[in-house]
């Protein structure tokens, strides 16, 4: 099978599905003629032109709430956030409008919307263009949280976004971008709340989001040189959540270790392991485990941002006082 | 402009007494704790939506306001299901879900009034944007107060349909309190109508207790719209009697010759004091209109009474439309 990179594959997605669909347009800064800040729609131009690739001012709420009423309307826009950071500007129209219209309308209105962009650290992007916040979209009913790892990935999972009625948000790393990995040719799709097993283990489940499944598997490696066998779940959507792949995991393996780039307070690790403990207690050896970023903004002389960001050896580590235990 | 006939006249007549008695009767039945929550009524400002949404189809859309009631009587929404969502019962527009703040209606393409103020900006330009894309004639309406004016909303979403010159026309209701800060004290340049000029877009102030008036630059700016010419702006001066919310007298930051200054410029009466001075009509016909709203309100408010509560058994549903 060809091997494309992650920000290939995101520009296939939409392209594929922009064709397929006439009601998708795309609002962003940069994503006309310049064909995205990150290449994520070069090419598309001279199919699509301005009436479907919109190059917006920098209006993030202004456009968004556009976005969320013409999804309303009939049509289904994709708006290109570019850094997950500008969405704060848009945020009373994702939460207050997007997530929840379709239940307070009483179902008379759909919001299909895709919002997607970038996130994450490791660029020293600095404190305005590093933001991980996809557990606070988590928290509010109405929002699909999509947080693909892989080329494959993103590319199915994205497709489903844009097929999907609701409002879905799509994280993306920067640090993924240049990745590359197997992506068939042919059309194909991959549902939301189907968490994967990227590498089987039998002694600790790393449950790893986005960048953190390369860090986990790199982990999983080291640790089989010291015997111990981890298996890493990648959960793929947060909204919905696989429960059962991943307590099967747990459950497999006795003990569990959260690693994700977000900030821990009431995060995805703290979801996982109330999970855990309310429904896989009895199966624990040790106590459960989460690995975040430090809760300080993002810092950007890179010295300073590897020493927030969780590290192979803060991974290794945890996992090796775990199985003294 | 020449004057409209007769039946029309009449019909805004008839439209701005259904909002005057429906929120009155809304007052009444608040009080008497038939309705939940918070509302915010429109008494004293109906020849704003009565003369704008006077030349909208069923098609076109509408963004409202927190004190969106008279929006969607005036965009044809049947005062019965308006009057049960205020009751919170299940055969309301929204099912019981949204209440007085969280008015919607597919069909008579009211895309919500809303509990955050400006947020009926970026829902009529976004369905302006949507009626283009798609190649339809059909325009929108954005409905917001003075406050909402100051939101950075309006900035945003008045440069953007300039430069995509949609189909939509906003409508700024200034009622002359953002709740109870005065629109002298919060408007640099105490005029919205003025701000127009910044976003290239023609803006007009109009007397908001004249429906006629506002029926005319209505019109003119819906045209426009229509035409594909762009966006207008249109500043009504209006005034609302009661406070900010039902609960808020609305004396504590004004006074009460002001009050009593604006109620005798009351849109209601200016119009039936036009139709009968013109003789274009008699005053039995304008108790008849009365009698009959009466009869109307008292069928929403016997509709809603005899509503079903929500079940709460499917409190659940509905959260998405394709479900988790």
């Amino acid at each position: 099978m060809r091997e494309i990179r992650y920000i290939d594959a995101v520009r296939e997605a939409q392209w594929e599905e922009m064709r397929r669909d006439e009601a998708i347009f795309m609002f962003g800064e940069g994503i006309g003629p310049r064909g995205g800040c990150f290449t994520q729609t070069r090419g598309m131009w001279p199919e699509f032109g301005e009436k479907r690739l919109i190059d917006t001012p920098l209006s993030e709420m202004g456009f968004t709430g556009i976005a969320i009423a013409a999804a309303m309307t009939g049509l289904r826009p994709i708006v290109d956030i570019m850094f997950w950071d500008f969405a704060y500007e848009a945020i009373g129209q994702i939460i207050n409008q997007a997530a929840r219209i379709h239940y307070m309308s009483n179902g008379q209105f759909k919001v299909p919307v895709v919002i997607r962009g970038t996130i994450g650290v490791g660029q020293s992007a600095g404190g305005h263009h590093s933001c991980r916040s996809y557990p606070l979209y988590t928290q509010m009913p109405g929002l699909k949280v999509v947080i693909p790892a892989t080329p494959y990935d993103v590319k199915g999972l994205l497709k489903t976004a844009i097929r999907d009625d609701d409002p879905v948000l799509v994280f993306e790393h920067k640090g993924l971008f240049n990745t590359t990995g197997p992506v068939p040719e042919e059309e194909y799709t991959v549902p939301f709340g189907q968490a994967v097993v990227r590498r089987e283990g039998t002694d600790v489940t790393l449950v790893a989001t986005s960048r953190m499944v390369l860090l986990a598997l790199e982990a999983a490696e080291a640790l089989a040189n010291e015997g111990i066998s981890a298996e890493v779940v990648d959960p793929r959507t947060l909204v919905p959540l696989d429960k059962e792949t991943i307590l099967g995991s747990i459950r497999k393996t006795s003990r569990v270790v959260v690693v994700d780039e977000a900030y821990s307070p009431c995060g995805v690790g703290a979801e996982i392991a109330a999970l855990a403990a309310d429904e896989a207690f009895y199966y624990l050896d040790a106590p459960i485990k989460r690995v975040h970023t430090l809760s300080v903004p993002t810092p950007s002389s890179p010295p300073l941002e590897q020493a927030v960001v969780p590290s192979l050896e803060r991974v290794v580590g945890t996992v090796r006082e775990m199985m003294r235990q | 402009m020449g004057l409209p006939d007769k039946d029309f006249l009449l019909a805004l007549y008839r439209q701005m007494l259904v909002i005057r008695r429906f929120e009155e009767t809304a007052a009444r039945t608040y009080r008497e704790g038939h309705i939940p929550g918070f509302i915010h009524l429109y008494i004293g400002e109906e020849a704003v939506a009565t003369g704008v949404c006077a030349h909208l189809t069923k098609e076109d859309y509408v963004g409202s306001t927190h004190r969106g009631h008279a929006h969607a009587l005036a965009k044809g929404v049947p005062l019965r299901v308006v009057m049960a969502e205020l009751w919170g019962r299940s055969t309301g527009c929204s099912g019981g879900r949204g209440g007085s703040m969280h008015l919607y209606s597919r069909e008579y393409g009211l895309l919500g009034t809303n509990g955050i103020v400006g947020y009926g900006i970026p829902l009529g330009a976004g369905a302006a944007f949507s009626a283009r894309y798609r190649g339809t004639s059909q325009v929108a309406v954005a409905f917001f107060g003075d406050g909402g004016a100051n939101i950075g909303c309006f900035h945003e979403v008045l440069n953007l349909a300039s430069i995509w010159r949609l189909p939509v026309v906003f409508v700024c209701e200034n009622n002359l309190y953002a709740t109870e800060l005065s629109f002298l004290k919060a408007t640099a340049g105490q005029s919205i109508a003025a701000r127009a000029a910044s976003y290239a877009m023609p803006g007009v102030e109009v007397d908001g207790q004249d429906v006629l008036a506002v029926y005319e630059a209505a019109g003119e700016a819906i045209a426009r719209a229509r035409a594909g010419d762009g966006p207008t702006l249109i500043e009504c001066r209006t005034y609302r009697y009661h406070g900010h919310h039902e609960g808020d007298p609305g004396t504590d930051y004004r006074t009460q010759e002001e009050i009593e200054a604006w109620k005798k410029r009351d849109p209601i009466q200016l119009l039936a004091k036009r139709l009968l001075g013109d003789e274009i009509a008699t005053q039995g016909e304008l108790d008849q209109i009365g009698s009959e709203v009466v009869t109307l309100i008292q069928d929403a408010i016997d509709f809603s009474a005899q509503s079903p509560w929500p079940s709460p058994q499917d409190v659940a549903t509905g959260v998405f439309a394709n479900p988790i």
